[in-house]
């Protein structure tokens, strides 16, 4: 990478992450009391009266969902608001005007979902630590997890903000699409108790979910145990990564929504 | 060296408009050049295009030599762009907003940091450094983009009516930088609606209208072109008495006659007149800038070929 294009990836970053930190109150503060509620609730109140096939707790199972909860829906919120309100004050066209290469764009930008994504999970992964005690079996899967679904959906969230005309529907994708989908991506339950609430369709359909086989690759560096072969997991999310790569640098390369 | 060179230039907007009609258009290193244009005529989506932020339908730009099409980085980093509407993230400080713009050409952070103690020094906006840049007045918020497009020190300055809405002091200081930027030898590509700050800092012009160019020329020779002027006399009383042979004269009012002047004859014949009709005169004035009298004539001009081609 040149100094020039270096320099300039570096600027978008800290820009991004000044721009989180500036509203740390509206950015920051929300998730870690979510998640706290959560544990509070799921964890203690109603997961005390859960058991569960393996030799872990109720809370223990859901502190990867939690925090892969956390990490999806800030890493696609952040970027997507961020690059929205970049379009709606006009000031992407500081980026459009000036020699930066599309890639060094989605990088900086992404790269700012990531550094918050980042933020809140250790905030998260703080607070479980209220509840249980935290033993990390694979700290690489773990780590591979985190980095991959956070860039995944800050690229996802990219897309969301190039195609967004208005601040509706930078919130379209995540309350119709992102919430439902992660609340049916195992943060919740194992497979094993699926099969006496759903029929086989119902199974099929979650086992299709992207985020139900990153949750449970996440769960696997946690816990050691989990629903799906996290090899394939995280083979899924490489996948997926390299599609919505390809299609922002597309969509940005064109000048779809920010140019005429 | 051609600063900008424009060939064929056409742009057709998505429903159909076209808002460029194949321009050529070259503008030499060093000059301060003013492109002007009714509203809707080509202005800014010939900058847009320039500056990269409008796609062309056809035809080819070069800024210093580079292309914009096969050699994009190097004709970007030419440019300085101060767009019409403000466009910087109100909330970020005056320091943020003209270090990030270095940052994205490639300046390292410690370099950026001395040009933007410079800049806004120059540009009398150093005080304000660390306040969010919605706190500024509007005279301040144009400023402050000048500032931030000469971060990168671009070779070539776009400036789209840069002093619009802005009060006459801050816009005479304005027109004193831009001098003295022009002189040190930064290219300047100036519209502007008001048009005698065109004619006081541009050596050479062109006006656009419905797409396409219809004056490319020097200042003085546009200037010169314009063979009758109107100028506007306050006089004590009488107005709708007064006719002089050999020059059309008009009364606003009473008080106030407008008289057209041909070049060739000069002030002396009118004033001659009016001494001898007892005519006491208070004061005179041009009727309108000499190159707004011009523009509007090419522009009526243009639009009544317009009109019969159709």
């Amino acid at each position: 990478m040149s100094n020039r294009n270096l320099t300039a990836l570096s600027t978008i970053w800290i820009k991004e992450c000044t721009r989180f930190l500036r509203i740390w109150v509206q950015t920051l503060v929300p998730p870690a009391i979510t998640m706290s509620l959560y544990f509070v609730i799921f964890g203690k109140m109603i997961g005390s009266r859960i058991t569960l096939e393996g030799d872990f707790s109720y809370m223990e199972f859901i502190v990867p969902g939690l925090i892969m909860m956390a990490i999806i829906t800030n890493s696609y919120s952040n970027v997507s608001s961020s690059f929205f309100s970049a379009k709606f004050q006009r000031n992407v066209e500081e980026l459009l005007v000036a020699p930066v290469p599309t890639w060094v764009v989605i990088m900086g930008f992404v790269g700012g979902g990531v550094a918050r994504a980042a933020i809140i999970g250790v905030m998260v992964t703080g607070v479980s630590m209220f509840f249980v005690d935290i033993e990390i079996a694979h700290y690489g899967v773990l780590i591979t997890t985190l980095l991959l679904t956070s860039v995944l959906f800050a690229t996802a969230g990219l897309i969301n903000g190039i195609f967004a005309k208005s601040f509706d529907d930078i919130s379209i994708i995540p309350t119709f699409v992102l919430t439902p989908l992660t609340y049916l991506g195992g943060v919740f339950y194992s497979a094993s108790m699926l099969e006496s609430v759903f029929n086989d369709f119902w199974q099929g359909l979650i086992q299709v979910n992207p985020i139900f086989h990153m949750v449970n690759a996440f769960r696997y560096g946690f816990l050691g145990q989990a629903d799906v072969n996290h090899i394939s997991a995280l083979g899924i999310l490489v996948v997926a990564n390299v599609i919505l790569f390809a299609v922002a640098y597309r969509l940005l390369a064109k000048g779809t929504g920010i140019r005429a | 060296m051609k600063a900008l060179d424009i060939k064929g230039l056409a742009k057709t907007y998505k429903g159909g408009v076209q808002a460029l009609k194949g321009i050529d258009l070259s503008v030499d290193e060093g000059d301060f050049f003013a492109l002007l244009g009714p509203n809707g005529a080509g202005k800014s989506t010939t900058i847009g295009i320039i500056s990269s932020l409008v796609n062309k339908s056809e035809g080819s730009v070069a800024i210093f030599g580079h292309d914009l099409a096969s050699d994009i980085v190097n004709a970007k980093s030419c440019i300085g762009l101060v767009p019409q509407e403000f466009n910087f993230n109100q909330f970020e400080t005056l320091l943020q907003i003209v270090i990030n713009q270095a940052g994205y050409y490639g300046v390292p952070r410690s370099i950026a940091k001395q040009r933007a103690e410079k800049y806004l020094k120059q540009l009398d906006l150093w005080e304000k450094r660390n306040d969010a840049a919605r706190t500024l007045s509007g005279g301040m918020k144009r400023r402050l983009m000048i500032a931030r497009a000469l971060m990168h020190e671009p070779r070539m300055l776009i400036l789209d009516e840069p002093t619009a809405g802005v009060d006459i002091e801050v816009r005479r200081s304005m027109w004193i930088f831009l001098k003295e930027i022009n002189q040190q030898g930064i290219t300047i590509i100036l519209t502007t609606h008001y048009l005698e700050e065109a004619e006081m800092l541009c050596r050479n012009i062109a006006i656009i209208d419905k797409g396409r160019i219809v004056e490319n020329t020097s200042m003085k020779a546009l200037l010169a072109t314009l063979n009758v002027e109107t100028f506007v006399f306050d006089i004590a009383a009488g107005a709708n008495q007064i006719s002089i042979d050999n020059f059309e004269c008009r009364a606003s009012d009473d008080q106030t006659l407008e008289v057209d002047v041909p070049k060739a004859s000069g002030l002396n014949p009118v004033f001659e007149e009016l001494s001898k009709q007892n005519v006491q005169v208070m004061s005179m004035r041009n009727k309108s800038n000499r190159l707004e009298e011009l523009f509007v004539r090419l522009v009526e001009a243009n639009q009544a070929k317009g009109e019969a081609d159709e």
